[in-house]
């Protein structure tokens, strides 16, 4: 059973042992707008919670992603290279990358979800 | 809580949920339904832009026409009333002080239409230079709003929603004429790239022409978002972006605006060397080959890693679909299918010189 994690710059982590599916919240991506290009890092690359790791594209503007957890990237989600649209379609299903957690007690300090609903509705 | 400024239409754009930011010093709408919605409309159909912040300052008097060619880059001598120029205002560097249309309304009357970001640096250097002159010069800003109604089914629209004539207006004339007892200026110009007009009024009569092509259903409320994705892919400069007061308008490759065979004008030495010696910087197209997407202000680089210039504007384009950019670049790099690099984050993509122009204009001569 996976439970999934918000951080305050809108970025998600749904989490099943020590593997995370991490993407943009559904609040983000309607913010964004039509998403064109998404920037991801590659199989193999770590990510440091609270660093870059890539970027979802709008029309309008690049908006980096923020990594919610620190782990090492496992897979890509290669359907968004030819069609970022999917994250409109359904952000919670598109995640952007897999991780292995490389530390778990970073999950403590994000929102569950009736905490991020919270966080939004004041935003 | 800001202190933007809101044109006499801000209460229809919150109130039709549109996405509003901060833009030159107004709070302005980027999109209403999306940029992509309201791009396609405006190339396939007819889209109504509120451009009321734009700036309006008139130049009137004996010297109104001497005075109007020492400021501006193109030639407004012996014009006919109701013509319309495009060109530029020049600081003594050859920089561009403001992108500008000078719309002739009469032998010693001319309306200079400004970018919004502009008008109070616009409004200053034309009193200042004027000191010698015997001109009036007004800044009617604040009182009047302006409409660009844009699109292929444009002049059915104006006329079929609003009873605007506009058959006989050929590109870049205007008209001055009463409708329901205002005084309105209408010309066949824009910003998209496709056959269109402007309409600048009172803000009365703006809401109400608003409110009138609203109810139509014919028209598609369009935010500034398309408003900059429609320029751009018809190689049209923004100021700030392509032109600014040390980009000069010979690098921006707008020559053809710079009359450098009039005797005199600001900054008139700079551009008519750079016209005959050639610059060492130039605005160029570039097609990115790969889905990443170059912002303004990315680094350009040589194959070998050498930075030679930034990119202006970039986007994926919505007519065409491709990641394209302009870049002012090192001039030995921009020929037409010269390889370059651009830094996007922290990779390096391919790119080709290309043209300006990525999609053709459609004006109505």
């Amino acid at each position: 059973m996976s439970k999934i994690y918000y951080s305050e710059t809108h970025e998600y982590v749904k989490v099943d042992g020590n593997i995370g599916l991490i993407g943009i919240s559904d609040y983000a991506q309607h913010a964004l707008g039509n998403v064109v290009y998404v920037d991801m890092p590659e199989v193999g690359d770590d990510i440091e919670a609270g660093e870059d790791f890539g970027a979802v594209e709008s029309v309008k503007a690049a908006s980096d992603l923020i990594a919610p957890v620190s782990g090492a990237v496992v897979e890509i989600n290669e359907h968004l290279i030819d069609n970022p649209r999917l994250i409109n379609e359904d952000a919670l299903s598109n995640w952007i990358i897999k991780v292995e957690l490389t530390a778990p007690d970073e999950l403590d300090s994000l929102m569950d979800e009736a905490g991020y609903a919270e966080f939004v509705s004041n935003q | 809580m800001t202190d933007n400024k809101r044109t006499c239409l801000y209460h229809r754009h919150v109130a039709a949920g549109a996405l509003m930011s901060p833009f030159a010093g107004y709070d302005m709408p980027i999109q209403y339904t999306g940029i992509t919605e309201e791009h396609n409309a405006v190339r396939s159909s007819c889209g109504v832009f509120d451009v009321s912040h734009m700036g309006e300052i008139n130049i009137s008097g004996p010297h109104a026409e001497r005075y109007v060619n020492h400021i501006f880059t193109n030639d407004v001598s012996g014009a006919p009333v109701g013509q319309i120029f495009y060109g530029m205002m020049l600081n003594r560097s050859g920089g561009t002080v403001d992108d500008l249309l000078v719309y002739k309304r009469d032998a010693d009357s001319f309306l200079l239409v400004v970018n919004a970001s502009n008008i109070e640096k616009d409004y200053a250097w034309v009193v200042e230079n004027a000191r010698e002159f015997d001109v009036e010069v007004e800044n009617l800003s604040e009182e009047l709003g302006e409409l660009a109604v844009q699109g292929p089914e444009a002049e059915s629209v104006m006329q079929q929603v609003l009873g605007i004539n506009c058959g006989d207006l050929s590109f870049y004339t205007f008209r001055e004429e009463m409708l329901d007892g205002v005084h309105i200026l209408v010309s066949r110009t824009g910003y998209t790239g496709e056959d269109g007009f402007e309409i600048y009024a009172p803000h009365d009569a703006i809401v109400a022409m608003w409110d009138a092509l609203m109810q139509s259903g014919r028209v598609a409320a369009c935010g500034l978002g398309c408003r900059d994705t429609l320029r751009f892919e018809v190689g049209l400069p923004l100021y700030g972006d392509e032109l600014s007061d040390d980009i000069t308008p010979v690098e921006a490759g707008l020559s053809m605006f710079v009359k450098t065979d009039k005797p005199e004008f600001i900054g008139r030495d700079v551009v008519a060397e750079q016209k005959a010696a050639g610059t060492t910087r130039k605005v160029v197209g570039l097609e990115i080959l790969d889905r990443a997407i170059a912002r303004h202000g990315y680094d350009v680089l040589t194959p070998e890693g050498e930075v030679i210039g930034s990119i202006t504007t970039g986007y994926r384009g919505i007519s065409v679909d491709k990641s394209i950019a302009m870049a002012l670049i090192d001039s030995r790099y921009a020929t037409n299918g010269t390889e370059l690099l651009v830094q996007i984050r922290r990779k390096r993509f391919p790119a080709v010189v290309t043209s300006k122009k990525f999609y053709k204009k459609s004006y109505k001569k």
